[in-house]
């Protein structure tokens, strides 16, 4: 029988894997050297495959015929579940970097919680995908200190990359009506539970980059209900459009 | 994928030992391979050089048409398989720059020379990638000229050019497949995509042919080249079995090579094929192809855009360093 809420939840985890991954394809070709290219590469690869897996999983618990390429070509923004820290541009490297830092970090403490899920399938997912989340964080936490404490320019940018993508921290450990009723069947995690631990990690790693703590700011939120910022609809226009163009076609 | 000398011959050899040079070239008869360290005579160095950071470019540069299409590929599983593809791409130019700088030739200046014009890289990258389709010709038809031409270079005389190409042709033959399999979904597709599928082959077959370099008659490096083992095979002998390999493989999922000319001979077991267009070929060599300059432009932007963060590592790494000494 179809459980919309868990539906929701698994769309909510999906879609944050299936939007960064599609952000950092961006960068194929274009990095600050080879070796920077073929590591944002392979975190893409790992995020499209904890996609694919998530939102496969979530069709099968919607019930109603949707495989994960249904999901992730056939919706439109008002449907996609993923935070709005995801979304964000590329913008420079350091605020690519900033944003893969705090998703990472954030990401990682959660699939740890995850992968002691009820539901044995999403804890198997999780399991395999936190031992990629663990180096894409540290890879990110790299690159912050590497860039706050370089040259003059790069301190400059990388705070100015954390100064963008501050505002959407809080959304990520927003508890709803919705989680909260899921995480006492066991099958979700007490988001609001993995902000100490993040908050510790994320002022140890600024510390050492020399870069101030996270600015105060008002939360921007709304993507788990689907308003997202106006930067969603552009990076699903392209990702959408031969499955949109070609409704029938198999790729 | 794959890139044939491009360049003229740099300069003229100054006398080198006559007993060295002989015994250099025993050694290269006897199929020994030639390591960093070894005697080698300065023209067969300068060489190396131009062909092995030549083919890294072209693996760097190749990541564009294919990047191009990251963001637009079709389900998630083409999306994986297509960054793993650009990734391996990324991956056999790191080994390469890294073979090359055995050569005493440093990183920053084979790109600089890449940025400058001085070096080349493969032609067939200045052609643009248009529909999905191209990525399955990319694939399907240069990758597979690369393994026509890279699998006799596992045997080349250099010995860390040698190695970097076994690993490297492994993941051709994958990057083949992968191609392939794409053109056999749009072949047996709807008619959109059969028309995706014929419109690549057509703008892809040409420019894959001329990838193997000017015909022999008119290749003055291949006989050095050859006496030398850093090629094994003529331009034209690889063409040809290029040919002989991929008109079945069109055939056989109702694509058409779009060769009027094109005819098999049961008797010699081979294709005969139109006259290839080699004024296009040397436009595109002189940097005249239909997107070499978006290409150029894509490269120097990325280094450029990406000075301060190399700038960076290099502060950090310092600073770093005087911290743990101090």
């Amino acid at each position: 029988m179809s459980d919309q809420a868990y539906f929701d939840y698994l769309l909510r985890l999906g879609d944050d894997s299936l939007v960064l991954g599609q952000r950092l394809g961006e960068w194929c070709g274009h990095a600050p050297t080879l070796e920077i290219d073929l590591s944002l590469a392979n975190v893409a690869l790992d995020l499209i495959g904890q996609a694919t897996y998530l939102l496969g999983h979530a069709g099968t618990v919607e019930g109603a015929g949707r495989d994960a390429d249904r999901l992730a070509f056939h919706r439109d923004a008002l449907d996609f579940r993923n935070c709005l820290l995801v979304e964000q541009p590329n913008g420079d490297f350091a605020q690519t970097m900033a944003r893969q830092f705090l998703f990472s970090t954030y990401q990682r403490l959660l699939f740890q919680e995850l992968a002691g899920s009820t539901d044995a399938d999403l804890a198997a997912i999780a399991a395999k995908a936190v031992k990629e989340v663990a180096y894409h964080a540290d890879l990110a936490a790299g690159w912050v200190v590497r860039l706050g404490d370089g040259t003059p320019e790069s301190h400059r940018r990388m705070a100015g990359g954390m100064e963008w993508m501050a505002r959407f921290v809080d959304e990520l450990f927003v508890m709803d009506a919705l989680e909260t009723g899921l995480h006492a069947r066991g099958l979700a995690v007490d988001r609001a539970g993995l902000r100490p631990a993040f908050d510790a990690t994320v002022a140890a790693t600024l510390a050492e980059a020399t870069l101030p703590p996270l600015p105060a700011h008002r939360p921007v939120t709304g993507g788990r209900k689907g308003h997202h910022t106006e930067h969603l609809g552009h990076l699903l226009a392209p990702m959408q459009h031969l499955q949109r163009t070609y409704p029938n076609a198999v790729w | 994928m794959y890139t044939t000398e491009l360049q003229k011959q740099a300069g003229v050899t100054t006398a080198e030992p006559a007993e060295l040079l002989a015994a250099f070239e025993a050694r290269v008869a006897a199929d020994e391979f030639i390591e960093p360290k070894d005697w080698m005579p300065d023209a067969y160095r300068r060489t190396l050089v131009r062909q092995m950071s030549q083919h890294a470019h072209s693996e760097v540069v190749g990541m564009l048409p294919e990047g191009n299409w990251i963001t637009r590929a079709p389900s998630l599983r083409r999306k994986a398989v297509l960054l793993a593809k650009v990734q391996d791409e990324g991956g056999h130019a790191l080994y390469l720059y890294s073979a090359t700088e055995t050569l005493g030739t440093s990183r920053e200046e084979m790109i600089d020379a890449l940025h400058s014009g001085r070096a080349k890289y493969s032609t067939i990258f200045n052609y643009p990638t248009l529909t999905w389709a191209d990525i399955g010709a990319i694939g399907w038809l240069v990758d597979g000229a690369a393994i026509m031409n890279q699998v006799p270079l596992q045997r080349t005389s250099y010995g860390p050019y040698a190695r970097a190409m076994v690993r490297i042709c492994k993941e051709e033959s994958f990057h083949q497949r992968q191609g392939y399999e794409i053109m056999m979904a749009l072949a047996v597709g709807t008619p959109e995509q059969k028309r995706m599928a014929q419109d690549a082959l057509n703008r892809w077959w040409w420019p894959s042919l001329m990838m193997f370099g000017p015909p022999d008659d008119n290749s003055p490096n291949s006989a050095q080249s050859m006496r030398w083992r850093i090629k094994r095979d003529t331009n034209d002998q690889l063409r040809q079995k290029f040919v002989d390999v991929t008109v079945p493989q069109a055939e056989a999922i109702g694509l058409s090579v779009p060769d009027p000319d094109l005819k098999w001979h049961e008797d010699t077991g081979h294709y005969t094929f139109g006259a290839i267009d080699w004024e296009e070929f040397y436009a595109v060599v002189r940097g005249e192809g239909p997107v070499a300059r978006e290409r150029m432009q894509a490269r120097r932007k990325a280094w450029d855009d990406g000075a301060w963060v190399r700038d960076a590592a290099t502060a950090h790494a310092e600073k770093r360093s005087r911290r743990q000494a101090a």
